[in-house]
């Protein structure tokens, strides 16, 4: 690993601003309308404080309010009630420091994988001429240096997911929203692009909420794990410090007994809402 | 398993030669009954020597010519050397079609794009804009003679009312179905409307519009052949219809064959600008020739 040897995180954050939060939802409630009448409370007081340069990871069972949050947190969806901060301001329609990286594929098909990227900057007013230049930087940073020249469609899931990464990364955001960014993957790349994801992370240390349902890798690349529980009316019921030393690789970590120990315990918690979210469907 | 190119362009030259060789026995009366009696269904040869001729005539007028060609020559009938040729002919009707396709387009991803972003426009016009859809446009052509006369722009008015419900239709579908998740990720990249439109709705609504480009432009040819016929003094149409009058089944025929290899060369045409201009889409499951 070439990352700068570090200090450890939690000390460097708390240090620069103990108070100032990168995103803090409190006591946020959101609701969906019922196809036949009322509402559906999906998320009901759920509160989460994360601090500038921290990784936090939310795991649930399907279905909890995972994205949900996410899009709180990203203001394309306003709660029905409580509060969403950001960088200490309250957030009032779209989040601008924020970069989202959508569950489902959001690249825009009738571009090539290098327009798709460079876009993120031309939206910003810059040159198309260097926004190509350095769209092709981040391309390459993602292992995808000769493919800019292709469609979505012509890309693997697991490529795509990577110029979707580019295209959040290039435009410097401080805070970084990732929904499930690995979720179509197979275990290996998986842990390949965990890997890629914790190198680029470790050049700014930029604030990330990252949405998964895999434990082991929420455990392996995260600093904090938060449990959400079954829906309807989810919250955040388990918060999990993550004291395994960086620089980590997505890999190795797992085979160390402290992994083991974390895993374990967070597991015992997260079992039941995983039961609770299956069961309340079938009883 | 795609089927062979020589083998395809064997089998489609044996379906033209087995109907043309039906044909001609039937006309010719070589089995001893004229099932195709030459009155009402004339005969392979005399098309075929016909369309010849047709193209002969003409391009012996044009070779006459010295002065330099323009639009209005291009058009009138009574220039001295391009007045009732085929050329002119085949120019009227594509000029026709042409603008058809150009002016319907135009309004078609005006008024789509005005509906989708403005849904109480949209609810109003509704009912509308189905009563016009549902009409059948033949019977439109009578009053566009009446308000535009018998020259182009009556023919090029019917292809428009045509074209336009095509690309309205598409063009509305696209901007309203424009995948939420890739306007979120727009919005969340930094997008203000203008770029919104330039970069997520303008592209979507133009694929679904060029999806439609074969039936918007066959039907632009239809208006302007379906015009002609009705009433004019150039055109393919006004060749048949012509024809038609004086009993010259032949004539008939002629001006069917030459209108039929038009639209496959248009329809041509159109297939290389979709490639070109739909290259990051998928191919269709069942793939084309
Ligand atoms: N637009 C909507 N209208 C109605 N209900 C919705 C809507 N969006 C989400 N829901 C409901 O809210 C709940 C939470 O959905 P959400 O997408 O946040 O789940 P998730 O935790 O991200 O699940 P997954 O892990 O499967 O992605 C679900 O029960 C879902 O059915
Ligand atoms: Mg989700």
């Amino acid at each position: 690993m070439d990352g700068p040897s570090d200090v450890p995180l939690r000390q460097a954050s708390g240090v620069a601003a103990p108070s100032l939060r990168a995103v803090h939802l409190a006591g946020v409630d959101v609701a969906f309308p019922e196809p036949k009448g009322g509402v559906f409370k999906a998320v009901s007081n759920a509160t989460l404080a994360v601090a500038p340069n921290e990784f936090v990871a939310i795991v649930g069972p399907t279905g909890c309010g995972k994205s949900t949050l996410l899009n709180c947190a990203a203001g394309l969806l306003k709660p029905a009630g409580g509060t969403v901060e950001i960088l200490g301001a309250p957030l009032s329609g779209l989040n601008g420091h924020a970069g989202y990286l959508f569950q489902q594929d959001a690249l825009m098909p009738w571009k090539t994988a290098l327009a798709n990227v460079a876009l993120a900057l031309e939206v910003g007013g810059v040159p198309t001429a260097e926004a190509m230049a350095r769209a092709q930087v981040w391309l390459t940073r993602v292992g995808l240096k000769s493919f800019g020249d292709r469609y979505s469609h012509q890309l693997s899931g697991g490529q795509r997911k990577r110029v979707a990464l580019a295209q959040v990364l290039i435009r410097d955001p401080k805070i970084l929203l990732m929904d499930e960014p690995f979720g179509p993957l197979d275990a290996q790349t998986r842990q390949i692009m965990g890997n890629l994801l914790l190198d680029l992370w470790a050049a700014d240390r930029k604030t990330v909420l990252f949405v998964t349902h895999d434990l082991e890798e929420a455990i392996a690349l995260a600093d904090r794990v938060v449990i959400m529980s079954a829906g309807p009316a989810a919250r955040i019921i388990g918060d999990h410090t993550i004291d395994i030393p960086r620089p980590r690789d997505a890999t190795e970590v797992r085979l160390q007994p402290r992994f083991h120990d974390i895993h374990r315990a967070i597991w015992a918690q997260l079992r039941d809402e995983v039961v609770k979210a299956y069961g309340g469907e079938v009883g | 398993m795609p089927i062979a190119r020589w083998k395809l362009l064997a089998l489609q030259a044996a379906v033209a030669i087995t109907a043309i060789a039906i044909w001609h026995i039937g006309s010719a009366g070589t089995l001893g009954v004229t099932f195709l009696p030459k009155f009402f269904f004339s005969a392979p040869w005399d098309v075929g020597a016909r369309v010849v001729k047709l193209f002969g005539d003409g391009t012996a007028r044009i070779a006459h010519c010295t002065d330099p060609l323009d639009i209005t020559r291009l058009l009138s009938t009574s220039d001295a050397c391009f007045g009732k040729t085929i050329w002119q002919h085949l120019s009227v009707t594509l000029i026709e079609g042409l603008l058809a396709f150009v002016i319907g387009s135009a309004a078609g991803i005006l008024f789509g794009f005005w509906f989708a972003r403005r849904p109480l426009v949209a609810a109003v016009f509704d009912p509308y804009i189905k009563m016009f859809n549902a009409l059948p446009r033949v019977v439109l052509a009578p009053i566009f003679m009446l308000w535009l006369g018998l020259g182009i722009w009556s023919k090029v008015a019917l292809g428009v009312t045509l074209v336009f419900f095509i690309v309205f239709f598409n063009v509305y579908q696209g901007v309203r179905e424009v995948s939420p998740v890739i306007l979120a990720n727009a919005r969340m990249l930094g997008m203000n409307d203008r770029q919104l439109f330039r970069h997520v709705y303008w592209p979507s609504a133009l694929s679904w519009m060029f999806s439609s480009l074969h039936t918007s432009v066959g039907f632009a040819i239809i208006g302007a052949v379906v015009g002609e016929y009705l009433g004019s003094a150039a055109g393919l149409g006004y060749l048949i219809q012509q024809a038609e009058g004086t009993f010259d089944v032949t004539g008939v025929f002629a001006g069917m064959v030459i209108l039929a290899a038009f639209v496959l060369g248009i329809d041509w045409v159109v297939t290389l600008v979709e490639r070109r201009l739909l290259v990051w889409k998928p191919p269709a499951a069942s793939s084309q020739t």
